[in-house]
């Protein structure tokens, strides 16, 4: 067999194609709709529309009190959601490159994460933290991050990462709906991308590991952008004789581990593929998943990571691109993976 | 009371030519942009040319500055190759930064420029750490911390005054004031008329300049260098200026009407100051032109070599991740 698509929380309503920015977009405006108690807040969301467009006509649609524009002031404004949803507001603050969340760090670990749990459960923080995250756009090293490891590593963070259009609408919606602090880790390059998606507001459950394609030989597990472009390597090898599943866990915190493990036992090979760079990275934590279990025994090869180089985003378009894996890193990585075993 | 204004020839035609290589500069680059021969974002500081340049005249060349996103006129006014710098911004091998850095990361260590920022705020509390390594050594050298009002806003800011005024550090707060930190602007973002005003919360002079006046700009900043240097502390000098072009690549404008930007491109800096070089008969017409060319020509080798240099090699991007011990 070669693409089975299978996806957990497949919508059957009526469908439209959609970017990703849109499918986003939309999910804000319906659930301001649904809730008075949701607002946004972040740096340029009004009539600028958002660094990425992604706010786009909110500001005209619901006004400045809920699509508030704030100034250039991370700590805060992450801080103002925080104290926001903890007085019973479900704010959407949006921190225009992930990266710049390093100046609100204080919020979100050590408040935001820790609330719930320190008060006894007696409040909690019902906030998602919107942000793009990735390398691709020649912005350099301050700008190009993927930094989803360190929020995966701190307990108390829900963090998401769509891949699709269609996940980012129905991610955002249950995130919003989560009595938890969410980072919700949009990746840039994929904005402008489409695809189907629901019309209804339809949830797409957090912790649900979607399987994009179902093979007999290898299982590739991918995050964020790396998720179209293992697709794209599947079907090259698809040429080559080599019939690869790929899952998306979508999100990283709750993680799904059951399909992988099951699927990754039947393949006997994982590649497991991340833009981030792979020290420490989120992949050793799927690879250990892996060896901890019994799938271990059915492991025909070595798990492979294929991760960026460890160091920063360069500006250069060639030292970029040579930074993270390309589809045919993975199309490589894959065919070397077969010859071990 | 203010030093000397640029009142002799060859300073004027050093601030006047230095204006004019920023212009021309960031023209350049715009350009290469729109015809899609350069790759990322950048944001020009058409308009702003008289802040850099009034402010790095008031400089000693072992002077050190931090600069920012925005950070091409000030690291031209500090004295960096041309053509390093738009080898740069072209990816090249022998740009500043060997094609990791691009416009927002370019420092020329050699020249004092400390580099820019893509952090908003990121270069304040750095500039506040450069001047206390001076201060530690007992050397006479001075920092002068570009940034804009938007930065203002962040808590870098405030910390990093703060230090500098309790320690009094030799450190001059350049924080140019065109009116926005990308669509938001100062009305709306601070409760408060001028950045300046907020010097007094920290216990030190603050000053607001016409940012557009190079001497204005460069009188401002040179008293605030000889405080700093004198051991008395920081200054907050608050150029008011203007961004002619969008905040980047990206910018619709949406935010500001075409009247307010007719508005101040007639307020030129460039404009303003071949007038007055003129009227004191500091420069005449040729002389002015001349300038110009200058300015032109050199703009047009730093493209020339800097399109002919190697481009950037992606096959050694781990050896600079640590220094070599
Ligand atoms: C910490 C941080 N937040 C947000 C941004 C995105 N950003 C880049 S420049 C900018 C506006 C900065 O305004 P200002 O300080 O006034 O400088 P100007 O662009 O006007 O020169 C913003 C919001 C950033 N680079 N860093
Ligand atoms: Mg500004």
């Amino acid at each position: 067999m070669t693409s089975t698509t299978l996806d957990p929380g497949a919508p059957t309503a009526g469908e439209r194609d959609l970017t990703y920015s849109e499918a986003v977009r939309e999910a804000i405006g319906q659930a301001m709709e649904a809730d008075d108690r949701v607002f946004m807040l972040g740096e340029d969301i009004g009539v600028y529309g958002g660094a990425f467009g992604v706010s786009g006509d909110l500001f005209h649609r619901f006004g400045g009190e809920r699509i508030r524009d704030t100034p250039i002031s991370e700590l805060g404004i992450v801080g103002a959601a925080v104290g926001a949803a903890l007085a019973g507001m479900r704010p959407i603050v949006e921190i225009q490159f992930s990266d710049f969340t390093n100046q609100a760090m204080d919020q979100i670990v050590n408040q935001a994460a820790k609330i719930h749990y320190m008060l006894g459960g007696a409040a909690s923080v019902p906030m998602v933290l919107r942000a793009p995250l990735g390398s691709g756009t020649g912005a350099a090293a301050q700008h190009s991050q993927s930094l989803e490891a360190w929020f995966a590593h701190v307990p108390g963070l829900k963090v998401v990462m769509p891949a699709t259009p269609a996940d980012a609408k129905g991610l955002l919606l249950s995130a919003i709906d989560d009595p938890n602090p969410v980072i919700f880790l949009e990746h840039k390059l994929l904005y402008r991308t489409s695809g189907p998606v629901p019309v209804e507001p339809l949830r797409v459950p957090l912790g649900r590991t979607a399987v994009h394609r179902r093979g007999a030989d290898l299982t590739v597990v991918a995050t964020g952008v790396m998720v179209s472009r293992a697709l794209d390597a599947a079907a090259v090898l698809t040429d080559e004789g080599v019939d690869v599943s790929v899952l998306d866990p979508r999100t990283l915190t709750p993680l799904d581990d059951a399909p992988i493990l099951e699927d990754v036992s039947r393949t006997g090979r994982a590649l497991l593929v991340q833009e981030a760079p792979g020290h420490a990275g989120f992949t050793a934590e799927i690879a250990a998943r892996i060896t901890e279990s019994p799938t271990l025994y059915r492991l025909l090869a070595p798990v492979r990571r294929l991760s960026g180089l460890d160091a920063p985003i360069p500006y250069a378009p060639q030292l970029e691109r040579a930074s993270v894996p390309q589809v045919d890193d993975i199309v490589d990585a894959a065919l070397t993976l077969m010859k071990e075993s | 009371m203010t030093s000397a204004p640029l009142a002799d020839a060859g300073r004027a035609r050093h601030a006047l030519l230095t204006m004019w290589t920023i212009r021309r500069f960031e023209e350049a680059v715009d350009d290469l942009f729109a015809r899609g021969l350069m790759h990322g974002t950048m944001h020009l500081s058409i308009g702003q040319e008289a802040s850099a340049t009034g402010a790095c005249m008031a400089l000693r060349s072992d002077d050190a500055i931090t600069s920012t996103h925005r950070g091409h006129g000030h690291c031209i006014g500090k004295g960096a190759d041309l053509t390093r710098m738009m080898a740069e911004l072209l990816a090249k091998e022998t740009g500043y930064c060997r094609g990791r850095g691009g416009s927002m990361h370019i420092a020329d260590v050699a020249t004092g420029n400390l580099g820019a920022n893509g952090i908003v705020a990121g270069g304040i509390p750095i500039a506040t750490g450069a001047a206390l390594a001076y201060q530690l050594r007992g050397e006479d050298r001075v920092v002068a911390c570009f940034f804009g009002d938007g930065a203002a806003n962040e808590g870098a800011f405030h910390e990093a005054v703060n230090l500098a005024a309790i320690w009094k550090l030799p450190v001059v707060f350049i924080c140019e004031n065109n009116k926005y930190g990308m669509s938001f602007s100062t009305e709306k973002s601070m409760a408060v008329a001028h950045v300046a005003d907020r010097a007094s919360a920290y216990g030190i002079p603050g000053v607001t300049v016409d940012g557009n006046d190079v001497e204005a700009v460069h009188a401002a900043v040179a008293d605030a260098v000889s405080r700093a240097r004198s051991g008395a502390g920081p200054t907050l000098v608050e150029n008011v200026t203007y961004r002619w072009k969008g905040h980047s690549k990206s910018d619709k404008n949406l935010y500001r009407t075409k009247e307010e930007i007719a508005e101040w491109r007639a307020l030129d800096p460039i404009v303003r100051f071949e007038a007055v070089v003129q009227e004191r008969g500091l420069l005449d017409e040729a002389a002015v032109q001349a300038v110009r060319d200058e300015a032109m020509q050199a703009m047009r080798e730093a493209v020339r070599a800097a399109n002919a240099a190697p481009d950037a090699d992606p096959s050694d991007l781990l050896d600079a991740v640590f220094a070599p011990a």
